[in-house]
């Protein structure tokens, strides 16, 4: 296991030993089909660390009770504890206030409670909402939602035949009634980073908020909302290495406290009668019912192993792994890589001439490989690419170029089945 | 490895997959409905051409997706042909059981019935794949849709 306290905080890539990092993951030395498992669907949801196993377990056995209301000593600790993986994710993305941390179920809940709550409350008919064709469906169903219930109207930023997303045609769909920018940061189905710096500096320009779907970037960068000057960020617990159940809603706290509740319930309240209700602020206002208090406090532990590991060298080994991996895919025949973006993080979505995704996830299977078939929860997309779906292999910072050769190698036997 | 699944990608399959029977759309089909496994994203309608005695005179479909929903579409539309809607239908009764049981016993009605779950038991390999049942019975969902008058079948 590593010891995270010998781990240079200096980010260097030297200290990046892919092995000592593997060791900290247990499913990792799973046997699946009589093969060591061969983890390639990071995007879908990350592994566990020790790390985050150990912390979690810890609370559970010596640090648990509900939190925030208890007078009682387990109260006070638990809450202490849950309130300091608020503290690191607060870190984590550079918020400027953990007041400005809201934990969600995750990024799902995280846009439609932007949706809901700042959408209704702030958004009316005929407003227009952007989106780009990246998206994965949680960020396009919760707009649609919105559009049939106050009519609002929904556009669409196309990508080119790279996939990379199109400034020009986003600059040109914004106007003045363009109300919103609902993007992602990094497609989950093809990997394309987008050009975050200047859509938001667009939108700012042209009067829009800007929300940015997080889920698949957190793990792979830093991310740093203040230096973005976005308005809403959103992420995802189980993809950057922490538990399921959880995630994160970051919002500008003029926006958040102009915001209505999303959900009414115990612990977002100030005082209640029969008459009315006052709410507190954020991130409480948005916290309704009991929080998931021990995923908070692995979701914690989570980032403080990846600062540990730092971002700069899990971004070197994750680039290394990409080019490793696109050039070995590349040989594979009839291989057609979909989604090969300028800037484009660890994820390898592609077809093959002689098998259906789906041939390929089973055939795969049977090698140990685990990846992903199917549309990604990106339909649009895959419409885009004129493709029903795509196999996707995507990386994490435990990945190694054995297990691409692992997955080259086991292409070869789909075509080798289907020849 | 290569031998399970050359249990389940059997070369008739495969066959089937690369060069689909009945892939067409045709004109005086007077039923059709619309077959969405939501886990892929397969999407495939069957055609119908139902004759007033509920004999099914034509079958056919279009639509992409694996080899195993494409072979099962395939083999289907050409073992429907003639068949009545309750001969249809007991028919996938014994095909699901088939692709989901692991003492499946064929009840079959007929000796035509006997060598048609012949002919699909090459796609009884799923069984060991789970996760595949949905593909190898779409089509024969979509179909019953259609029989019964409805617009979409799901395997949800």
């Amino acid at each position: 296991m590593t010891d995270l306290a010998t781990l240079p905080g200096n980010n260097s890539i030297a200290a990046f030993d892919v092995e000592r990092i593997r060791a900290d993951f247990p499913i990792l030395a799973e046997q699946v089909h009589g093969r060591t498992l061969v983890y390639l669907d990071s995007a879908a949801s990350t592994q566990k660390p020790r790390q985050v196993i150990d912390a979690m377990t810890h609370a559970y056995e010596h640090c648990y009770a509900n939190v925030h209301r208890g007078a009682h000593h387990m109260s006070m600790a638990a809450t202490d504890a849950f309130e300091a993986g608020r503290e690191k994710v607060a870190r984590f993305i550079n918020a400027p206030s953990t007041k400005q941390v809201i934990f969600t179920r995750g990024t799902s809940e995280s846009i439609n409670l932007v949706a809901s709550s700042y959408g209704r409350a702030f958004l009316t008919a005929g407003d227009e909402v952007v989106l780009s064709e990246l998206e994965h469906h949680s960020n396009i169903v919760p707009w649609q939602l919105l559009r049939d219930q106050i009519g609002i109207e929904i556009k669409v930023v196309p990508v080119d035949d790279q996939g990379n997303f199109l400034l020009e045609e986003y600059q040109a769909l914004l106007g003045p009634r363009t109300k919103l920018v609902a993007v992602t940061h990094i497609s989950n189905a093809i990997g394309t980073i987008t050009p975050l710096a200047e859509i938001i500096r667009l939108a700012h320009d042209a009067g829009a908020k800007v929300l940015v779907d997080g889920a698949q970037a957190a793990a792979h960068h830093k991310i740093d909302v203040q230096a973005l000057d976005v308005d809403f960020y959103a992420l995802s617990s189980h993809k950057v290495y922490g538990p399921t159940g959880i995630g994160v809603l970051y919002g500008k706290t003029e926006l958040l406290n102009a915001m209505p509740p999303y959900q009414g319930g115990g612990e977002m309240i100030k005082l209640v009668t029969f008459e009315k209700s006052t709410y507190k602020n954020a991130p409480h206002r948005f916290e309704a019912g009991t929080p998931a208090i021990v995923e908070a406090i692995g979701l914690g532990a989570a980032v403080d192993y990846i600062e540990a590991i730092g971002h700069e060298a899990i971004a070197a080994h994750e680039a290394g792994i990409l080019a490793y991996a696109t050039e070995r895919l590349n040989q594979v025949e009839g291989l057609t890589i979909i989604g090969q973006a300028r800037e484009k993080a660890s994820i390898v979505s592609f077809t093959l001439e002689a098998a259906h995704a789906h041939d390929i996830g089973t055939i795969v299977d049977r090698a140990g490989v685990a990846l992903r078939a199917g549309h990604h929860c990106a339909q649009p997309l895959m419409a885009r690419f004129d493709i029903a779906a795509t196999a996707r292999a995507s990386f994490g910072l435990y990945s190694t170029r054995a297990e691409v050769d692992a997955l080259a190698e086991s292409l070869g036997a789909v075509n080798e089945i289907f020849g | 490895m290569l031998d399970e699944l050359r249990d389940l990608y059997q070369e008739v399959i495969l066959d089937h997959g690369k060069n689909p029977r009945n892939r067409r759309h045709p004109e005086d089909a007077n039923r059709h409905a619309l077959g969405h496994n939501p886990m892929c994203g397969d999407i495939l309608t069957v055609f119908l051409k139902l004759a007033e005695d509920g004999t099914i005179e034509d079958a056919a479909f279009d639509g992409k997706g694996c080899a195993i929903s494409m072979a099962s579409a395939s083999m289907m539309t050409e073992i429907l042909k003639g068949k009545t809607a309750p001969q249809a239908a007991h028919l996938f009764d014994n095909f699901h059981r088939m692709c989901t049981e692991d003492d499946y016993v064929p009840l079959a009605d007929s000796l035509e019935e006997e060598d048609d779950l012949d002919r699909l038991s090459v796609l009884s390999g799923v069984r060991e794949f789970p996760i595949r049942v949905k593909c190898a019975t779409l089509a024969w969902h979509t179909m019953t849709a259609a029989i019964n008058g409805e617009d979409e079948a799901t395997t949800e």
